[in-house]
């Protein structure tokens, strides 16, 4: 299975970065070989749909859970309608741990957004 | 004739200079100006997301619109999710995720891009209103005109452009802005355009900070300057920052063309909804004078006051 981590540099052995939308890196690890490639977010520096933009990149690597600490309201509905799974890190502090714990099935899957949105909330088109 | 009021902090009075100085151009008023006021003046309350100058101006409104932006309606029929959509767009207002494209409405600045690079002409633009324009006449002889952001909306500029185009004033017509607080876009949007722009500030280590920014905003924008000092203290022990605010704009170059001294009266007459000429009428002379000074300035084509740097160094 292939799930993307937000982490604070590039590599496994790096700390989770607790923000989905302006993590610092985006980690994409397949859990049964554990191979993973590191990417710098797109959305760490945009102006503004931060959440949106890395959501739009995970979406194109076709991963299929999202772990981070944190996602607001557009990045919710962003990662929700590409249906990509969002769990959040808990006590996990470096990827390879929230790897394992996710794998463990001890990692909290969430159904909505942790956070109001920074910006302007979205919406979805009819 | 286009004259601005901004600020930078909020609260210094804008609103206050901006009322007076329109009633100080009426027609009752236009005795002894050097310019023929044949047109009432007409006032653009720009601070769309808090307008305040009806309260002072009492506006009887008649004319009305909706406005808002165009953003993307996609057609999933036609859509091949090839993403040039969420590509091109700088807000992220736009997501292609798989099969599905999403937008959200309250990022979309309206540029119409999305529709534009779209290869198989899915998008097509639909009027999201986001505020309303209102204009009329106020019982004190001046032509007014606002705009109002709808609560929950985060983008200002659209409406404030399109209230000074709606707006449309004669070309003798002097036209008095009134920007909103700040010296982000809403500002530039307001003040873009201006003959001349009327810097209020206070006396305060906070007046003074956002002073300072809003004068690179008239530099940036290359509009000619000037200050009215509120709240003015003179010599009073405790009047310490006006000598500081004053000693800033000699060093700039900045006209003060206006120093307003603080006062209670003057402070519960606003409270009551009163402007500073209903409160002391002697200061429509005051503003005579500082509508003088701006056409002076304007007229002679004087480079922005602040492009001349004087050194004032140790006086």
């Amino acid at each position: 299975m292939k799930i993307a981590l937000t982490t604070v540099s590039p590599g496994i052995e790096s700390a989770v970065d607790p923000r989905f939308g302006r993590g610092a890196y985006l980690l994409v690890v397949d859990t049964e070989t554990l191979q993973w490639q590191s990417y710098p977010n797109p959305g760490a520096s945009a102006a503004g749909g931060a959440g949106i933009q890395a959501a739009q990149f995970v979406s194109d690597q076709k991963v299929e859970a999202m772990l981070s600490g944190d996602f607001g309201p557009n990045a919710h509905t962003a990662l929700e309608r590409a249906g990509i799974l969002m769990y959040v890190y808990g006590d996990s502090r470096t990827a390879q741990e929230a790897v394992y714990a996710f794998k463990a099935g001890s990692l909290r899957r969430i159904g909505g957004p942790t956070h109001a949105a920074r910006h302007a909330e979205g919406e979805e088109i009819p | 004739m286009r004259i601005a009021v901004a600020s930078g902090k909020g609260g210094t009075g804008k609103t206050t200079v901006a009322t007076s100085l329109a009633l100080s151009l009426n027609a009752e008023a236009k005795q002894g100006l050097p310019v023929s006021v044949s047109l009432p003046p007409l006032f653009l309350d720009c601070d769309v997301e808090a307008p305040d100058a009806h309260l002072f101006l009492k506006p009887i409104f008649e004319a009305r619109k909706e406005v808002g932006i165009l953003i993307p309606q996609v057609n999933e029929a036609r859509c091949m999710h090839c993403g040039k959509c969420a590509e091109v767009c700088q807000y992220h207002a736009i997501a292609v995720l798989g099969k599905q494209v999403l937008v959200f409405p309250q990022l979309c600045h309206g540029c119409g891009s999305c529709s534009w690079v779209c290869p198989e002409g899915a998008i097509s633009e639909t009027l999201d209103v986001i505020g309303v324009l209102e204009r009329g006449p106020t019982p004190s002889g001046v032509d007014f005109a606002r705009g109002v952001l709808d609560v929950g909306e985060p983008m200002a500029v659209p409406v404030i452009r399109q209230l000074k185009r709606w707006a449309n004033p004669e070309l003798d017509q002097i036209v008095i802005v009134d920007a909103s607080p700040g010296t982000s876009c809403p500002v530039v949007e307001a003040v873009r355009g201006a003959d001349f722009l009327l810097l209020v500030t206070e006396p305060t280590p906070f007046g003074l900070h956002d002073l300072k920014l809003a004068v690179e905003v008239a530099r940036e924008l290359q509009i000619p300057a000037g200050v009215v000092l509120n709240r003015y203290e003179g010599n009073a022990p405790d009047g310490r920052y006006s000598a500081i605010v004053e000693a800033y704009c000699r060093k700039q170059g900045l006209p003060i063309l206006l120093r307003i001294p603080f006062e209670r009266e003057i402070a519960e007459g606003i409270a009551q909804g009163k402007t500073l000429v209903e409160i002391h009428p002697e200061t429509r002379l005051w503003f005579k004078r500082l509508f003088i000074q701006i056409i002076s300035a304007v007229q002679l084509g004087e480079p922005p006051a602040i492009a001349e740097k004087r050194d004032f160094a140790g006086s």
